[in-house]
């Protein structure tokens, strides 16, 4: 639907293996595609499939052993470890699916995490990350630790977390996985609307098809070859 | 909110564990303090020494006494100002445990050079006129609460009999390290009664205590005191008070070698605890490390939380133990008095204290953090759920 839009993600030729003992396992193989820019895409695919591991990638916590992935018109596989951090700082927000929130931060801590690495003063930190819990409903659970939370709250947090430094691409790893229906479903609105109204670009990984539906595109990994555009 | 914020959440979060090792380094801090304290007690008498004091003794052993009419040629060596007398009495109070050290001296010139025992005027001119006087440290005063007046006996061992004395006046020590433990009585006294009871150990003195202008000149003077008695019947060895005062310490430098190494164990040993509970706190929180650099922290964020975190609890152990220091430093001191004239803790041993504690930290943090900050951020992930 969106292939008129500029690319915002280019993948070439990407493989990744693993050394497992004195075997090499492959996990992606001579992977292209593109992913244009606001994208709601989800990827499916068994366990093992690679699908986290592709995730990885593109989110520049993990290494390619051959191919280049251009994110933005930066080649993000030619990055050292420090200019890949400030990149990750900058442009992408991460949502787990166990949400990640460190334990001992309250709410609006754990929000506002992201933001001490920018330069903003403590007063604008404090307007960024109101907002951003604001947008996901927990405007009023800010001074509560995690285990004051339930989990669909809980991964709101993760995902105020996520938007609150206004990053260009969103990557959720099975971001219902861990959720009861009610609240995944509000988890998927939620990402959703990120997407329709706010216009961030989404890559998903999802073993659930009502999770994926909400998606714009599906793409299927299996054994680590990406099947061909639906 | 701000790394240091987290570091001290994160340093509270398993309360039993942090509260044990803070014990365990406070415990240690104290250990290794008293222990130093001890040390520094050994060699309180060299650093009470003066360099402007020298020493003479027979040069076969302090055993051996030395003339009196050495006294004189000694003052005419040059470069000497001012020569005193003394010797190891050895009197028992009473009993062996009531241990006090006592000297035979010549009252006027030893008080001359030892400028450091403080003697109310009265006193001293009541001690200088009465030969069968003596005076006494603040803390034998205090330790048998004697007054200005009492009649003091002492047991003979060396010089057999009872010898009693009239306690005229109570020093003080102008310094800290000031020996307050002492007991000094006329020379005069003890040699009028060896004239007649066994006159060959009479006008016989143990040590000179000589007056020197010039620190600088001390081994010159030393040498030629030494000359002038080359050859004679008790030949001289003459050294600075701090290297006569060294002589007693290297007698038991086995015993100091012991307890300063027993100090540093207890240091490697604490070590050993705060790296385990360090390293089991960097495993526990893995994942979140790996969010942390997800999210974009450095690896040097990182290892300001978990070094942080490591000096939190080593420093906060070793402010404990050094507060605790100077109360058990005291009750050492009351007890052990006897053997130990001062004991007081140091502000080396403070700075040592410190120092101890942040290697501790460090080292016991260093191998957790350099795991903590190398491992794959992928890797760090997987660990979570």
């Amino acid at each position: 639907m969106t292939d008129t839009k500029q690319p915002i993600v280019e993948i070439k030729n990407l493989s990744k293996s693993y050394l497992r003992g004195i075997q090499t396992i492959p996990v992606l193989e001579n992977i292209n595609f593109d992913i244009p820019e606001g994208e709601f895409l989800a990827l499916m695919g068994p366990s093992g499939s690679g699908k986290s591991t592709l995730l990885n990638l593109i989110a520049g916590i993990d290494k390619t052993d051959t191919g280049t992935i251009m994110v933005g018109g930066l080649d993000i596989t030619s990055m050292t470890e420090t200019e890949l951090a400030h990149w990750r700082a900058v442009h992408v927000g991460f949502i787990f699916q166990f949400y990640n929130l460190i334990p001992v931060l309250t709410a609006f801590e754990n929000v506002e995490l992201p933001l001490l690495l920018t330069w903003l003063s403590r007063k604008e930190r404090r307007e960024h990350v109101e907002m951003a819990l604001q947008m996901v409903g927990l405007a009023d659970r800010m001074d509560h630790y995690p285990s004051q939370l339930s989990g669909g709250q809980q991964q709101r947090v993760a995902i105020a977390r996520a938007i609150v430094t206004d990053p260009t691409l969103l990557v959720a790893d099975e971001p219902t996985g861990d959720l009861d229906r009610v609240s995944a479903e509000d988890i998927l609105g939620l990402i959703a609307r990120l997407n329709q109204e706010f216009g961030k670009t989404i890559i998903m990984v999802t073993h659930d098809p009502h999770a994926a539906e909400k998606a714009h595109t599906i793409r299927k990994l299996e054994k680590g070859i990406l099947n061909a555009h639906p | 909110m701000h790394i240091l914020k987290l570091i001290f959440r994160n340093a509270l979060r398993h309360k039993l564990r942090t509260f044990l090792t803070i014990l365990g380094i406070t415990i240690a801090i104290l250990a290794f303090g008293i222990l130093r304290t001890l040390v520094n007690a050994w060699y309180s008498g060299v650093e009470a020494s003066s360099s402007t004091r020298l020493i003479t003794r027979n040069s076969i052993s302090l055993v051996f006494s030395l003339p009196l009419s050495y006294k004189e040629k000694i003052r005419q060596v040059p470069g000497v100002k001012n020569v005193s007398y003394a010797i190891w009495f050895n009197g028992t109070y009473i009993s062996e445990k009531n241990f006090i050290p006592n000297f035979a001296i010549e009252p006027k010139t030893f008080l001359e050079l030892y400028p450091e025992y403080l003697l109310p005027e009265d006193q001293k001119t009541a001690f200088l006129r009465d030969r069968k006087s003596a005076i006494v440290g603040r803390k034998v005063a205090e330790r048998f609460q004697w007054k200005v007046g009492d009649t003091i006996s002492l047991k003979g061992t060396i010089f057999p009999g009872t010898w009693d004395f009239v306690l005229r006046g109570i020093y003080y020590g102008a310094e800290k390290s000031a020996d307050e433990t002492q007991l000094f009585f006329h020379w005069n006294y003890l040699n009028e009664r060896l004239k007649k009871t066994t006159p060959r150990r009479a006008d016989q003195t143990g040590v000179y205590i000589i007056g020197i202008d010039n620190p600088g000149q001390a081994a010159e003077i030393s040498e030629a005191i030494d000359n002038t008695f080359k050859n004679s019947l008790a030949e001289t060895l003459t050294e600075t008070e701090k290297a006569f005062q060294m002589s007693f310490v290297t007698m038991t430098e086995a015993i100091v070698t012991v307890v300063q190494l027993v100090s540093f164990m207890v240091i490697i040993i604490i070590m050993a605890v705060v790296a385990n509970t360090m390293a089991m706190t960097a495993r526990e929180r893995i994942g979140e490390y790996a969010i942390m650099k997800t999210l974009g922290f450095g690896g040097w964020h990182i290892a300001v939380l978990i070094l942080g975190e490591s000096l939190v609890i080593t420093l906060t152990g070793c402010v404990l133990g050094i507060v605790l220091t100077f109360p058990a430093a005291r009750y050492f001191g009351n007890t052990m008095g006897n053997f130990f004239p001062v004991f007081s803790v140091s502000t080396i041993t403070i700075f040592l204290d410190i120092a101890a504690s942040f290697l501790v930290g460090l080292i016991a943090a260093a191998f957790p953090t350099w795991r903590a900050v190398n491992i794959r951020i992928a890797e760090g992930l997987r660990r979570i759920g």
